[in-house]
């Protein structure tokens, strides 16, 4: 992985832009969060993956905004910041590929790029709420290009999209709007082989564009073909933070079903090489 | 480091229309709009009366109470919702504006206030109901009903207001355009018309409109309050059956406390007939005002050639099953 020139002024290759610190949630007597970390550094893909019940998705409600943890803080580059809904963690630039897209199947790409963050008309139209159609298309048609998403027309209905093209539009929602990092959860549980492929190239693309991205995936072969380090998840908590050149993958495997103790306290050699090595924990 | 793959570069989807037209009708209203014109071409061949100005600017007359109402039902379908309140609303709306201006002898543009105030109210209570309690809008609005009807009655006594003050039926009045009169509720109705299809089409609000209709949960991911856009459509809604009722008053030229007791379902029915999907988030108000006068064109050219007018209910039934048909087999096609 090299990553070069367009990382953000205010954070180098590294850097911590992301922390979660003992994140607890209960849901009665279930406890689907038991004094969790994370910790996403600038310029990474972090995998985050865990067997059903070890608290993932919670997890990663917890960093979108969508679940307000009962106790434990979450930083961004190193300031508490409270999310108590979806929008928070937007104003904050933090941007969410939901595995179901949230997409409005019956609006055109465009209107899905810009939903709830419309461009409106200058002068007097503008005076009159009216929407730059034209601006909105022809900036949703940029965000494609840029990210080689091969979608020309902005006026089709995402209905009318193949999954890959939908998994696209969302993607490259998030990218436009991310400031700071993108969540992405099963981006290619639904997609063929093909389509996943295009999808993982497109994480990378991002992060190559200087924003780190959180991934969600009960995909291995995925994970380790993509992320730079993987956060292992099991009962409500991390038992591993992990590169995937030093461990096989059914190692990780066997951490992730408790079947091989977590390595979380052997911290300094699964840290990357990297700066700072021991600032966490 | 840019790999030349691309996500989605098989196929492009195809489009139907062109963008121009796309966007002017929307591909759901090129349907009615033959519809309407193919009924118009067999009535002024059966009839020379059918196609004058009189006559168009009759049929408008008679489509506008239901029209206006349905501006509303449109609002409310889009959201996957509906609206069975509107006839009785509307019809309260009538009472309390005629009664307060004639038996109260309140100001007339004051008891106007106070009816256009009372549907809106009626509104906010639908919208209250089924954003607060998430009740179904179905069940919300048959409880309203009730309630606006048995309020219409009791505050009523179940008489007829007569003896109106002009202002109250001013837009009853006509002007000249050519050799024909048209009223000024007929412009309203189609002012109304217009200012919702430039909401729903050119502005932010009524893209949110549509996308809460179509998938609510997504809405609320990307940051749309669906709760208080369900709240504004019914409430909108709610002022629009307020205006209807002052047409009514116009066009009757009483506050009847029996009036507009199937408008809710004929209401439904432009709805349908302008392709708007009841599963919300597709459709357009033109395609409402096109229904409305497809209703009104057939009602109309029945009498011309004078069929008896139950005629007219059986082929608007047949109508609607043919274009919630055409809509179905449309969207099962595309999936």
């Amino acid at each position: 992985m090299t990553v070069t020139a367009e990382q953000p002024a205010d954070s180098k290759v590294g850097d911590v832009v992301f922390e979660a610190r003992g994140l607890v949630k209960l849901y009665g007597h279930v406890t689907a969060l038991d004094g969790c970390d994370l910790e996403l550094r600038a310029g990474e893909v972090l995998a985050v993956i865990g067997d059903n019940g070890a608290g993932k998705s919670t997890l990663i409600k917890a960093l979108s905004g969508a679940v307000v943890p009962d106790r434990g803080e979450l930083l961004l580059d190193g300031t508490p910041v409270r999310l108590h809904t979806p929008l928070d963690a937007r104003r904050y630039g933090i941007e969410t590929v939901y595995q179901d897209l949230a997409l409005a199947p019956a609006l055109d790409i465009a209107s899905n790029l810009y939903l709830g963050r419309e461009i409106r008309r200058r002068g007097v139209a503008g005076w009159l709420r009216m929407l730059d159609k034209r601006a909105m298309r022809r900036q949703a048609l940029r965000h494609m290009s840029e990210l080689k998403i091969g979608l020309r027309s902005m006026t089709n209905a995402v209905e009318d999209l193949s999954g890959g093209q939908r998994q696209g539009v969302a993607v490259a929602r998030a990218a436009a709007f991310a400031r700071r990092l993108v969540i992405m959860d099963e981006p290619t549980a639904a997609l063929g082989v093909r389509e996943s492929g295009q999808v993982l190239d497109l994480i990378r693309r991002i992060r190559d564009r200087g924003l780190p991205v959180i991934l969600v995936s009960h995909n291995m072969p995925h994970v380790f073909e993509v992320s730079d380090r993987i956060h292992v998840q099991r009962l409500g908590r991390r038992v591993a933070l992990v590169r995937p050149q030093d461990h096989t993958m059914s190692d990780v495997v066997a951490i992730m079903t408790g079947a091989m103790p977590g390595t979380e306290q052997a911290a300094p050699a699964d840290r990357p090489p990297e700066p700072a090595p021991d600032h966490t924990e | 480091m840019m790999e030349p793959s691309v996500v989605g570069a098989e196929a492009e989807p195809r489009t139907g229309a062109g963008p121009l037209l796309r966007q002017a009708l929307g591909l759901s209203t090129l349907g009615p709009l033959a519809a309407l014109v193919l009924a118009g071409l067999f009535f002024s061949i059966q009839s020379d009366r059918f196609l004058t100005g009189g006559n168009l600017s009759l049929i408008v007359q008679q489509v506008m109470v239901v029209g206006t109402l349905a501006i509303g039902q449109t609002l409310v379908i889009l959201t996957a919702g509906i609206d069975l309140s509107n006839g009785a609303v509307m019809a309260l709306g009538n009472i309390v504006m005629t009664r307060l201006a004639v038996a109260s002898g309140l100001n007339v543009y004051l008891a106007i206030a106070l009816g256009l105030l009372t549907c809106a109210g009626f509104g906010v209570l639908n919208g209250g109901l089924v954003t607060g309690l998430r009740l179904p809008p179905f069940i919300v609005t048959l409880g309203t009903l009730s309630i606006a009807f048995a309020l219409t009655h009791i505050y009523s006594n179940e008489q007829t207001v007569t003896g109106l003050p002009s202002q109250l039926t001013y837009l009853g009045k006509t002007f000249a355009l050519g050799q024909t009169d048209i009223t000024y509720g007929s412009v309203l109705m189609v002012a109304l018309f217009g200012l919702t299809w430039y909401v729903l089409s050119q502005t932010a609000a009524g893209r949110h409109l549509y996308a809460v209709g179509n998938h609510p949960e997504a809405a609320r991911l990307t940051g749309i309050r669906t709760r208080r856009v369900l709240l504004g459509t019914y409430t909108v809604a709610g002022l629009i059956y307020g205006l209807a009722a002052l047409l009514l008053v116009s066009r009757t030229g009483v506050g009847d406390p029996n009036a507009g007791q199937t408008d809710n379902l004929d209401s439904i029915t432009a709805v349908v007939l302008g392709g708007t999907s009841l599963f919300g988030g597709r459709g357009s108000v033109i395609g409402t005002l096109l229904g409305a006068l497809i209703v009104g064109v057939i009602r109309n050219g029945l009498q011309l050639i004078g069929t008896k007018s139950i005629y007219q209910t059986l082929i608007t039934g047949i109508l609607v099953i043919v274009a919630v048909s055409v809509d179905q087999l449309a969207r099962r096609r595309q999936r």
